[in-house]
Protein backbone atom coordinates (compact mmCIF):
# COMPACT_ATOMS: atom_id res chain seq x y z
CA UNK A 1 0.00 0.00 0.00
CA UNK A 2 1.40 3.40 -0.97
CA UNK A 3 2.15 5.95 1.71
CA UNK A 4 0.18 8.68 -0.05
CA UNK A 5 -3.49 7.91 -0.71
CA UNK A 6 -4.47 9.15 -4.17
CA UNK A 7 -8.03 10.26 -4.90
CA UNK A 8 -9.95 7.80 -7.09
CA UNK A 9 -10.82 8.90 -10.60
CA UNK A 10 -14.18 10.66 -10.86
CA UNK A 11 -15.27 7.92 -13.26
CA UNK A 12 -13.52 4.57 -13.50
CA UNK A 13 -14.54 1.95 -16.04
CA UNK A 14 -12.96 -1.49 -16.05
CA UNK A 15 -13.42 -4.47 -18.35
CA UNK A 16 -16.83 -3.24 -19.53
CA UNK A 17 -18.66 -5.66 -21.81
CA UNK A 18 -21.99 -5.05 -23.48
CA UNK A 19 -23.59 -6.98 -26.32
CA UNK A 20 -26.89 -6.82 -28.15
CA UNK A 21 -27.70 -10.36 -29.24
CA UNK A 22 -24.59 -11.58 -31.05
CA UNK A 23 -23.30 -8.07 -31.65
CA UNK A 24 -20.52 -7.33 -29.14
CA UNK A 25 -20.45 -3.54 -28.74
CA UNK A 26 -18.15 -3.04 -25.76
CA UNK A 27 -15.48 -5.70 -25.30
CA UNK A 28 -13.49 -5.21 -22.11
CA UNK A 29 -13.32 -1.41 -22.20
CA UNK A 30 -11.18 0.47 -19.63
CA UNK A 31 -11.37 4.22 -19.09
CA UNK A 32 -10.57 6.69 -16.30
CA UNK A 33 -11.78 10.27 -16.06
CA UNK A 34 -10.03 12.29 -13.37
CA UNK A 35 -11.61 15.01 -11.26
CA UNK A 36 -12.00 18.25 -13.24
CA UNK A 37 -10.80 16.63 -16.44
CA UNK A 38 -12.56 16.85 -19.80
CA UNK A 39 -12.25 13.54 -21.62
CA UNK A 40 -13.64 12.94 -25.08
CA UNK A 41 -14.23 9.58 -26.71
CA UNK A 42 -13.99 9.45 -30.50
CA UNK A 43 -14.91 6.57 -32.76
CA UNK A 44 -16.85 5.71 -35.87
CA UNK A 45 -20.60 5.38 -36.10
CA UNK A 46 -21.77 2.25 -34.30
CA UNK A 47 -18.50 1.86 -32.42
CA UNK A 48 -20.28 1.93 -29.04
CA UNK A 49 -19.68 5.49 -27.86
CA UNK A 50 -23.32 6.09 -26.97
CA UNK A 51 -23.58 2.65 -25.37
CA UNK A 52 -20.61 3.52 -23.13
CA UNK A 53 -22.31 6.74 -22.05
CA UNK A 54 -25.63 4.98 -21.43
CA UNK A 55 -23.93 2.31 -19.31
CA UNK A 56 -22.33 4.99 -17.12
CA UNK A 57 -25.65 6.87 -16.85
CA UNK A 58 -27.46 3.68 -15.81
CA UNK A 59 -29.66 3.61 -18.90
CA UNK A 60 -28.17 0.28 -20.01
CA UNK A 61 -26.96 -2.59 -17.88
CA UNK A 62 -23.63 -4.09 -19.03
CA UNK A 63 -23.06 -7.85 -18.95
CA UNK A 64 -19.68 -7.57 -17.26
CA UNK A 65 -17.33 -5.04 -15.81
CA UNK A 66 -17.12 -2.31 -13.21
CA UNK A 67 -18.19 1.32 -13.34
CA UNK A 68 -17.27 3.50 -10.38
CA UNK A 69 -18.23 7.08 -9.68
CA UNK A 70 -16.14 8.73 -6.96
CA UNK A 71 -14.74 5.29 -6.13
CA UNK A 72 -18.16 3.67 -5.55
CA UNK A 73 -19.54 1.00 -7.90
CA UNK A 74 -22.78 2.06 -9.59
CA UNK A 75 -23.86 -0.96 -11.64
CA UNK A 76 -27.00 -2.69 -10.33
CA UNK A 77 -27.78 -0.08 -7.67
CA UNK A 78 -31.34 0.05 -6.26
CA UNK A 79 -33.45 2.78 -7.90
CA UNK A 80 -33.18 5.26 -5.03
CA UNK A 81 -29.38 4.94 -4.86
CA UNK A 82 -29.14 5.25 -8.63
CA UNK A 83 -31.20 8.47 -8.50
CA UNK A 84 -28.77 9.80 -5.89
CA UNK A 85 -25.82 9.03 -8.20
CA UNK A 86 -27.62 10.61 -11.15
CA UNK A 87 -27.96 13.85 -9.16
CA UNK A 88 -24.21 14.26 -9.69
CA UNK A 89 -24.78 14.11 -13.46
CA UNK A 90 -25.81 16.55 -16.13
CA UNK A 91 -26.38 15.37 -19.68
CA UNK A 92 -26.62 17.12 -23.04
CA UNK A 93 -28.35 14.76 -25.45
CA UNK A 94 -27.59 14.68 -29.16
CA UNK A 95 -31.06 15.89 -30.18
CA UNK A 96 -31.58 17.98 -27.05
CA UNK A 97 -34.25 15.57 -25.69
CA UNK A 98 -36.27 18.52 -24.45
CA UNK A 99 -39.69 17.66 -23.02
CA UNK A 100 -42.26 18.71 -25.64
CA UNK A 101 -45.01 19.19 -23.09
CA UNK A 102 -43.05 21.72 -21.00
CA UNK A 103 -42.02 25.28 -21.75
CA UNK A 104 -38.33 25.99 -22.21
CA UNK A 105 -37.83 27.36 -18.68
CA UNK A 106 -39.65 24.34 -17.22
CA UNK A 107 -37.26 22.08 -19.13
CA UNK A 108 -34.26 23.91 -17.71
CA UNK A 109 -35.74 23.93 -14.20
CA UNK A 110 -36.84 20.27 -14.34
CA UNK A 111 -33.92 18.83 -12.38
CA UNK A 112 -34.31 21.53 -9.71
CA UNK A 113 -38.06 21.04 -9.27
CA UNK A 114 -38.22 17.25 -9.54
CA UNK A 115 -34.76 16.23 -8.36
CA UNK A 116 -34.17 18.80 -5.64
CA UNK A 117 -37.79 19.70 -4.69
CA UNK A 118 -37.15 23.40 -5.26
CA UNK A 119 -40.15 25.77 -5.51
CA UNK A 120 -41.22 26.55 -9.07
CA UNK A 121 -40.66 30.32 -8.80
CA UNK A 122 -37.16 29.96 -7.39
CA UNK A 123 -36.37 27.31 -10.00
CA UNK A 124 -37.67 29.61 -12.73
CA UNK A 125 -35.28 32.39 -11.65
CA UNK A 126 -32.36 29.95 -11.82
CA UNK A 127 -33.55 28.63 -15.18
CA UNK A 128 -33.65 32.17 -16.62
CA UNK A 129 -30.12 32.77 -15.28
CA UNK A 130 -28.88 29.52 -16.87
CA UNK A 131 -30.54 30.46 -20.17
CA UNK A 132 -28.68 33.79 -20.00
CA UNK A 133 -25.45 31.86 -19.37
CA UNK A 134 -25.91 30.08 -22.71
CA UNK A 135 -26.84 33.31 -24.51
CA UNK A 136 -30.64 33.03 -24.53
CA UNK A 137 -33.02 35.74 -23.34
CA UNK A 138 -35.74 35.34 -20.72
CA UNK A 139 -38.35 35.50 -23.52
CA UNK A 140 -37.05 32.21 -24.89
CA UNK A 141 -37.97 30.63 -21.56
CA UNK A 142 -41.66 31.09 -22.34
CA UNK A 143 -41.43 29.31 -25.72
CA UNK A 144 -42.17 25.64 -26.38
CA UNK A 145 -39.34 23.35 -27.56
CA UNK A 146 -41.06 22.92 -30.96
CA UNK A 147 -40.58 26.66 -31.57
CA UNK A 148 -36.76 26.49 -31.26
CA UNK A 149 -34.08 26.07 -33.93
CA UNK A 150 -31.52 23.25 -33.71
CA UNK A 151 -28.86 25.54 -32.22
CA UNK A 152 -31.29 26.94 -29.65
CA UNK A 153 -32.33 23.43 -28.65
CA UNK A 154 -28.67 22.56 -27.99
CA UNK A 155 -28.27 25.71 -25.90
CA UNK A 156 -31.40 24.92 -23.89
CA UNK A 157 -30.16 21.33 -23.48
CA UNK A 158 -26.86 22.73 -22.20
CA UNK A 159 -28.68 25.08 -19.81
CA UNK A 160 -30.67 22.09 -18.50
CA UNK A 161 -27.48 20.04 -18.12
CA UNK A 162 -25.81 22.72 -15.97
CA UNK A 163 -28.91 23.92 -14.07
CA UNK A 164 -28.33 21.67 -11.06
CA UNK A 165 -24.60 22.48 -11.08
CA UNK A 166 -23.61 18.84 -11.49
CA UNK A 167 -20.20 17.40 -10.68
CA UNK A 168 -20.04 15.47 -13.95
CA UNK A 169 -21.44 16.56 -17.32
CA UNK A 170 -21.89 14.23 -20.30
CA UNK A 171 -22.07 15.53 -23.85
CA UNK A 172 -23.46 13.26 -26.56
CA UNK A 173 -22.46 14.56 -30.01
CA UNK A 174 -22.90 18.19 -28.94
CA UNK A 175 -22.31 19.71 -32.39
CA UNK A 176 -24.02 17.16 -34.66
CA UNK A 177 -26.47 18.76 -37.08
CA UNK A 178 -25.26 22.31 -36.52
CA UNK A 179 -23.61 24.68 -38.99
CA UNK A 180 -19.88 25.27 -38.33
CA UNK A 181 -20.38 28.67 -36.73
CA UNK A 182 -23.12 27.48 -34.37
CA UNK A 183 -21.03 24.38 -33.63
CA UNK A 184 -18.15 26.62 -32.55
CA UNK A 185 -20.51 28.71 -30.42
CA UNK A 186 -21.71 25.53 -28.67
CA UNK A 187 -18.11 24.37 -28.18
CA UNK A 188 -17.21 27.71 -26.57
CA UNK A 189 -20.26 27.49 -24.32
CA UNK A 190 -19.36 23.95 -23.26
CA UNK A 191 -15.81 24.99 -22.35
CA UNK A 192 -17.07 28.06 -20.47
CA UNK A 193 -19.79 26.21 -18.55
CA UNK A 194 -17.56 23.28 -17.58
CA UNK A 195 -14.78 25.64 -16.40
CA UNK A 196 -17.16 27.85 -14.42
CA UNK A 197 -18.67 24.85 -12.65
CA UNK A 198 -15.31 23.14 -12.16
CA UNK A 199 -17.07 20.01 -13.40
CA UNK A 200 -15.67 16.80 -14.84
CA UNK A 201 -16.76 16.21 -18.44
CA UNK A 202 -17.09 13.12 -20.58
CA UNK A 203 -18.07 13.70 -24.20
CA UNK A 204 -18.48 11.62 -27.32
CA UNK A 205 -18.28 12.93 -30.85
CA UNK A 206 -16.83 12.35 -34.28
CA UNK A 207 -16.42 16.06 -34.91
CA UNK A 208 -12.64 16.57 -34.61
CA UNK A 209 -12.91 20.39 -34.47
CA UNK A 210 -15.16 20.00 -31.45
CA UNK A 211 -12.86 17.37 -29.93
CA UNK A 212 -9.81 19.62 -30.17
CA UNK A 213 -11.67 22.49 -28.57
CA UNK A 214 -13.45 20.91 -25.62
CA UNK A 215 -11.21 18.02 -24.55
CA UNK A 216 -8.15 17.81 -22.29
CA UNK A 217 -7.73 14.20 -23.24
CA UNK A 218 -9.01 12.07 -26.12
CA UNK A 219 -9.65 8.33 -26.17
CA UNK A 220 -10.35 6.41 -29.35
CA UNK A 221 -12.88 3.58 -29.26
CA UNK A 222 -12.60 0.84 -31.85
CA UNK A 223 -14.14 -2.63 -31.82
CA UNK A 224 -15.33 -2.24 -28.26
CA UNK A 225 -11.98 -1.21 -26.75
CA UNK A 226 -10.03 1.98 -26.16
CA UNK A 227 -7.16 1.63 -28.64
CA UNK A 228 -5.50 4.99 -27.94
CA UNK A 229 -5.71 7.43 -25.08
CA UNK A 230 -3.71 10.63 -24.69
CA UNK A 231 -3.67 14.42 -24.33
CA UNK A 232 -5.49 16.36 -27.04
CA UNK A 233 -2.25 18.14 -27.96
CA UNK A 234 -0.69 14.79 -28.90
CA UNK A 235 -3.41 13.38 -31.08
CA UNK A 236 -1.67 14.49 -34.28
CA UNK A 237 1.45 12.58 -33.14
CA UNK A 238 -0.34 9.52 -31.79
CA UNK A 239 1.66 7.09 -33.91
CA UNK A 240 -1.52 5.03 -34.16
CA UNK A 241 -2.69 4.27 -37.70
CA UNK A 242 -6.31 3.91 -36.60
CA UNK A 243 -6.30 7.33 -34.93
CA UNK A 244 -4.53 8.91 -37.90
CA UNK A 245 -7.06 7.53 -40.34
CA UNK A 246 -9.96 8.67 -38.17
CA UNK A 247 -8.80 12.23 -37.46
CA UNK A 248 -7.93 12.83 -41.12
CA UNK A 249 -11.15 11.22 -42.33
CA UNK A 250 -9.48 8.90 -44.84
CA UNK A 251 -11.38 6.04 -46.48
CA UNK A 252 -8.12 4.07 -46.85
CA UNK A 253 -6.49 2.64 -43.75
CA UNK A 254 -6.79 -0.08 -41.15
CA UNK A 255 -10.38 0.85 -40.27
CA UNK A 256 -12.74 -0.87 -42.67
CA UNK A 257 -16.28 0.48 -42.73
CA UNK A 258 -18.82 -2.30 -42.88
CA UNK A 259 -20.85 -1.58 -45.99
CA UNK A 260 -23.53 -4.14 -46.79
CA UNK A 261 -23.67 -5.03 -50.49
CA UNK A 262 -27.09 -4.47 -52.03
CA UNK B 1 -41.30 -32.38 -35.90
CA UNK B 2 -40.11 -29.09 -37.40
CA UNK B 3 -43.65 -27.82 -37.77
CA UNK B 4 -43.90 -27.67 -33.97
CA UNK B 5 -40.95 -25.31 -33.71
CA UNK B 6 -42.74 -22.14 -34.90
CA UNK B 7 -45.70 -22.93 -32.64
CA UNK B 8 -43.41 -23.38 -29.64
CA UNK B 9 -41.48 -20.27 -30.54
CA UNK B 10 -44.68 -18.22 -30.85
CA UNK B 11 -45.97 -19.58 -27.53
CA UNK B 12 -42.69 -18.74 -25.81
CA UNK B 13 -42.83 -15.24 -27.29
CA UNK B 14 -46.38 -14.85 -25.98
CA UNK B 15 -45.32 -15.95 -22.49
CA UNK B 16 -42.34 -13.58 -22.55
CA UNK B 17 -44.54 -10.66 -23.60
CA UNK B 18 -47.10 -11.49 -20.92
CA UNK B 19 -44.35 -11.67 -18.31
CA UNK B 20 -42.88 -8.32 -19.41
CA UNK B 21 -46.33 -6.71 -19.32
CA UNK B 22 -47.02 -8.14 -15.86
CA UNK B 23 -43.69 -6.85 -14.51
CA UNK B 24 -44.35 -3.45 -16.09
CA UNK B 25 -47.79 -3.37 -14.46
CA UNK B 26 -46.42 -4.33 -11.03
CA UNK B 27 -43.68 -1.70 -11.13
CA UNK B 28 -46.09 0.98 -12.37
CA UNK B 29 -48.80 0.17 -9.80
CA UNK B 30 -46.20 0.20 -7.03
CA UNK B 31 -45.33 3.76 -8.07
CA UNK B 32 -49.03 4.74 -7.90
CA UNK B 33 -49.12 4.06 -4.18
CA UNK B 34 -45.70 5.41 -3.18
CA UNK B 35 -44.72 9.05 -2.77
CA UNK B 36 -43.94 11.42 -4.32
CA UNK B 37 -47.15 12.00 -6.24
CA UNK B 38 -47.51 14.51 -9.06
CA UNK B 39 -50.91 16.22 -8.57
CA UNK B 40 -50.45 18.51 -11.61
CA UNK B 41 -49.73 15.57 -13.91
CA UNK B 42 -52.59 13.50 -12.48
CA UNK B 43 -54.92 16.50 -12.89
CA UNK B 44 -53.88 16.94 -16.52
CA UNK B 45 -54.54 13.27 -17.24
CA UNK B 46 -57.92 13.38 -15.45
CA UNK B 47 -58.96 16.23 -17.73
CA UNK B 48 -57.55 14.55 -20.87
CA UNK B 49 -59.20 11.20 -20.19
CA UNK B 50 -62.37 12.36 -18.47
CA UNK B 51 -63.42 15.77 -19.72
CA UNK B 52 -62.17 15.54 -23.31
CA UNK B 53 -63.67 12.06 -23.79
CA UNK B 54 -67.15 13.26 -22.84
CA UNK B 55 -68.28 14.23 -26.39
CA UNK B 56 -67.26 10.93 -27.98
CA UNK B 57 -68.67 8.85 -25.13
CA UNK B 58 -71.85 10.94 -25.05
CA UNK B 59 -72.50 10.59 -28.79
CA UNK B 60 -71.70 6.87 -28.82
CA UNK B 61 -73.99 5.99 -25.93
CA UNK B 62 -76.76 8.37 -27.08
CA UNK B 63 -77.07 6.71 -30.49
CA UNK B 64 -76.64 3.24 -29.00
CA UNK B 65 -79.57 3.88 -26.65
CA UNK B 66 -81.65 5.21 -29.56
CA UNK B 67 -80.88 2.20 -31.78
CA UNK B 68 -81.57 -0.18 -28.91
CA UNK B 69 -85.06 1.24 -28.41
CA UNK B 70 -85.77 1.17 -32.14
CA UNK B 71 -84.54 -2.40 -32.68
CA UNK B 72 -86.33 -3.72 -29.59
CA UNK B 73 -89.61 -2.20 -30.80
CA UNK B 74 -89.29 -3.94 -34.17
CA UNK B 75 -89.52 -7.35 -32.54
CA UNK B 76 -92.19 -6.65 -29.91
CA UNK B 77 -95.94 -6.21 -29.67
CA UNK B 78 -96.81 -2.56 -28.95
CA UNK B 79 -98.68 -3.41 -25.75
CA UNK B 80 -95.65 -5.20 -24.36
CA UNK B 81 -93.09 -2.87 -25.84
CA UNK B 82 -94.04 0.11 -23.68
CA UNK B 83 -93.00 -1.75 -20.53
CA UNK B 84 -90.23 -3.93 -21.96
CA UNK B 85 -88.22 -1.38 -23.96
CA UNK B 86 -87.26 0.75 -20.93
CA UNK B 87 -86.04 -2.41 -19.21
CA UNK B 88 -84.04 -3.56 -22.25
CA UNK B 89 -82.49 -0.12 -22.66
CA UNK B 90 -81.52 0.43 -19.05
CA UNK B 91 -80.20 -3.09 -18.46
CA UNK B 92 -78.28 -3.22 -21.74
CA UNK B 93 -76.76 0.19 -21.22
CA UNK B 94 -75.72 -0.26 -17.59
CA UNK B 95 -74.52 -3.85 -17.86
CA UNK B 96 -72.88 -3.98 -21.26
CA UNK B 97 -73.15 -1.25 -23.85
CA UNK B 98 -72.06 1.76 -21.88
CA UNK B 99 -68.96 0.14 -20.29
CA UNK B 100 -67.84 -1.71 -23.42
CA UNK B 101 -68.45 1.15 -25.87
CA UNK B 102 -66.84 3.66 -23.51
CA UNK B 103 -63.85 1.35 -23.05
CA UNK B 104 -63.42 0.86 -26.78
CA UNK B 105 -63.85 4.55 -27.62
CA UNK B 106 -61.37 5.58 -24.92
CA UNK B 107 -58.95 2.89 -26.13
CA UNK B 108 -59.08 4.47 -29.58
CA UNK B 109 -58.79 8.03 -28.32
CA UNK B 110 -56.64 7.87 -25.20
CA UNK B 111 -54.76 4.56 -25.57
CA UNK B 112 -53.49 5.62 -28.98
CA UNK B 113 -52.54 9.09 -27.73
CA UNK B 114 -50.65 7.65 -24.74
CA UNK B 115 -48.73 5.19 -26.91
CA UNK B 116 -47.87 7.90 -29.44
CA UNK B 117 -46.79 10.44 -26.83
CA UNK B 118 -44.71 8.08 -24.71
CA UNK B 119 -43.36 6.33 -27.83
CA UNK B 120 -42.19 9.67 -29.23
CA UNK B 121 -40.59 10.47 -25.89
CA UNK B 122 -38.80 7.10 -26.04
CA UNK B 123 -37.39 7.51 -29.55
CA UNK B 124 -36.34 11.14 -28.95
CA UNK B 125 -34.50 10.16 -25.74
CA UNK B 126 -36.85 12.19 -23.53
CA UNK B 127 -37.40 9.14 -21.29
CA UNK B 128 -33.62 8.73 -20.96
CA UNK B 129 -33.46 12.43 -20.09
CA UNK B 130 -36.01 11.89 -17.30
CA UNK B 131 -33.81 9.16 -15.82
CA UNK B 132 -30.67 11.31 -15.97
CA UNK B 133 -32.63 14.06 -14.19
CA UNK B 134 -33.24 11.65 -11.28
CA UNK B 135 -36.91 11.22 -12.14
CA UNK B 136 -38.40 7.75 -12.43
CA UNK B 137 -40.32 7.48 -15.73
CA UNK B 138 -42.79 5.00 -14.20
CA UNK B 139 -43.68 7.48 -11.50
CA UNK B 140 -43.68 10.57 -13.72
CA UNK B 141 -45.26 9.21 -16.91
CA UNK B 142 -47.06 5.94 -16.22
CA UNK B 143 -48.52 6.26 -12.69
CA UNK B 144 -50.57 9.46 -13.40
CA UNK B 145 -52.08 7.85 -16.50
CA UNK B 146 -52.98 4.65 -14.66
CA UNK B 147 -54.59 6.59 -11.82
CA UNK B 148 -56.56 8.75 -14.26
CA UNK B 149 -57.67 5.75 -16.35
CA UNK B 150 -58.77 3.85 -13.29
CA UNK B 151 -60.81 6.72 -11.86
CA UNK B 152 -62.23 8.48 -14.93
CA UNK B 153 -63.63 5.50 -16.85
CA UNK B 154 -66.21 4.69 -14.13
CA UNK B 155 -67.38 8.32 -14.16
CA UNK B 156 -67.58 8.30 -17.96
CA UNK B 157 -69.61 5.09 -17.84
CA UNK B 158 -72.08 6.59 -15.36
CA UNK B 159 -72.49 9.54 -17.71
CA UNK B 160 -72.81 7.09 -20.63
CA UNK B 161 -75.50 5.11 -18.76
CA UNK B 162 -77.53 8.27 -18.30
CA UNK B 163 -77.13 9.51 -21.86
CA UNK B 164 -77.85 6.04 -23.30
CA UNK B 165 -81.11 5.80 -21.38
CA UNK B 166 -81.91 9.33 -22.51
CA UNK B 167 -81.38 8.17 -26.13
CA UNK B 168 -83.89 5.35 -25.56
CA UNK B 169 -86.28 7.87 -24.03
CA UNK B 170 -86.03 10.20 -27.04
CA UNK B 171 -86.87 7.44 -29.52
CA UNK B 172 -89.62 5.97 -27.32
CA UNK B 173 -91.30 9.30 -26.60
CA UNK B 174 -90.87 11.16 -29.89
CA UNK B 175 -90.52 8.44 -32.54
CA UNK B 176 -92.56 5.53 -31.19
CA UNK B 177 -95.16 7.71 -29.44
CA UNK B 178 -94.90 6.09 -25.99
CA UNK B 179 -95.99 7.94 -22.89
CA UNK B 180 -92.79 9.58 -21.52
CA UNK B 181 -93.93 9.19 -17.91
CA UNK B 182 -94.45 5.44 -18.38
CA UNK B 183 -90.97 5.11 -19.95
CA UNK B 184 -89.39 6.89 -16.96
CA UNK B 185 -91.45 4.83 -14.48
CA UNK B 186 -90.39 1.50 -16.01
CA UNK B 187 -86.81 2.71 -16.36
CA UNK B 188 -86.62 3.62 -12.68
CA UNK B 189 -88.20 0.33 -11.62
CA UNK B 190 -85.62 -1.63 -13.63
CA UNK B 191 -82.48 0.17 -12.51
CA UNK B 192 -80.68 -2.38 -10.35
CA UNK B 193 -77.72 -1.49 -8.15
CA UNK B 194 -75.94 -4.66 -9.25
CA UNK B 195 -76.24 -3.69 -12.94
CA UNK B 196 -74.78 -0.23 -12.33
CA UNK B 197 -72.11 -1.57 -10.00
CA UNK B 198 -71.02 -4.26 -12.49
CA UNK B 199 -70.69 -1.56 -15.16
CA UNK B 200 -68.58 0.59 -12.87
CA UNK B 201 -66.28 -2.33 -12.02
CA UNK B 202 -65.93 -3.12 -15.72
CA UNK B 203 -65.14 0.51 -16.44
CA UNK B 204 -62.39 0.67 -13.82
CA UNK B 205 -60.90 -2.51 -15.25
CA UNK B 206 -61.13 -1.19 -18.83
CA UNK B 207 -59.59 2.14 -17.81
CA UNK B 208 -56.64 0.33 -16.27
CA UNK B 209 -56.23 -1.86 -19.37
CA UNK B 210 -56.35 1.11 -21.78
CA UNK B 211 -53.83 3.16 -19.79
CA UNK B 212 -51.53 0.21 -19.09
CA UNK B 213 -51.35 -0.98 -22.69
CA UNK B 214 -51.04 2.55 -24.07
CA UNK B 215 -48.12 3.24 -21.74
CA UNK B 216 -46.53 -0.20 -22.14
CA UNK B 217 -46.52 -0.13 -25.93
CA UNK B 218 -45.28 3.45 -26.04
CA UNK B 219 -42.58 2.80 -23.44
CA UNK B 220 -41.19 -0.13 -25.42
CA UNK B 221 -41.43 1.40 -28.88
CA UNK B 222 -38.28 1.34 -30.99
CA UNK B 223 -37.06 2.59 -34.34
CA UNK B 224 -38.42 6.06 -34.97
CA UNK B 225 -41.72 7.00 -36.58
CA UNK B 226 -42.47 3.47 -37.78
CA UNK B 227 -41.93 2.08 -34.27
CA UNK B 228 -44.21 4.71 -32.75
CA UNK B 229 -46.88 3.91 -35.36
CA UNK B 230 -46.65 0.19 -34.57
CA UNK B 231 -46.82 0.92 -30.83
CA UNK B 232 -49.97 2.98 -31.35
CA UNK B 233 -51.65 0.24 -33.39
CA UNK B 234 -50.64 -2.44 -30.87
CA UNK B 235 -51.94 -0.33 -27.99
CA UNK B 236 -55.41 0.04 -29.52
CA UNK B 237 -55.72 -3.53 -30.82
CA UNK B 238 -54.44 -5.24 -27.66
CA UNK B 239 -56.52 -3.00 -25.38
CA UNK B 240 -59.67 -3.65 -27.45
CA UNK B 241 -59.18 -7.41 -27.33
CA UNK B 242 -58.41 -7.41 -23.61
CA UNK B 243 -61.47 -5.24 -22.95
CA UNK B 244 -63.71 -7.80 -24.66
CA UNK B 245 -62.06 -10.74 -22.90
CA UNK B 246 -62.20 -9.12 -19.46
CA UNK B 247 -65.80 -8.03 -20.16
CA UNK B 248 -66.78 -11.68 -20.46
CA UNK B 249 -64.88 -12.63 -17.30
CA UNK B 250 -66.42 -9.84 -15.22
CA UNK B 251 -69.89 -10.63 -16.60
CA UNK B 252 -69.35 -14.26 -15.61
CA UNK B 253 -68.25 -13.10 -12.16
CA UNK B 254 -71.36 -10.94 -11.59
CA UNK B 255 -74.07 -12.79 -13.49
CA UNK B 256 -72.76 -16.31 -14.17
CA UNK B 257 -74.68 -19.20 -12.69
Amino acid sequence: MSAVETAPPKIRVRNLRKRFGRNVVLDGLDLDVDVGESVLVIGGSGSGKSVLLKCILGLLEPEEGVIEVDGAPVIGLPAADREAVNRKFGMLFQGGALFDSLRVWENVAFGLVQGENMGRMQAKDIAIAKLAAVGLSANVGELWPAELSGGMKKRVGLARAIATEPEIIFFDEPTTGLDPIMADVINDLIVKCVRELGATALSITHDMASARKIADRIAMLYKGEIIWNGPTSEIDRSGNDFVDQFIHGRAEGPIRMEVRAS
Amino acid sequence: MNFLQPIGSAFRGFLESTGRLALFAIVSVSHCVRPPVYPRLIGRQLIDIGYYSLPVVGLTTLFSGMVLALQSYAGLDRAVAESVIPRIVVQSMTRELSPVLTGLMVAGRIGAAMAAEIGTMRVTEQIDALTTLSTNPHKYLIAPRLIAGLTMLPLLVLVGDTIGVFGGYLVSAYKLGFNPAIFLKFTWENVAALDVWSGVVKAACFGFIVALLGCYNGYHSRGGAQGVGAATTNAVVSASILILVSNYLITEMFFGK
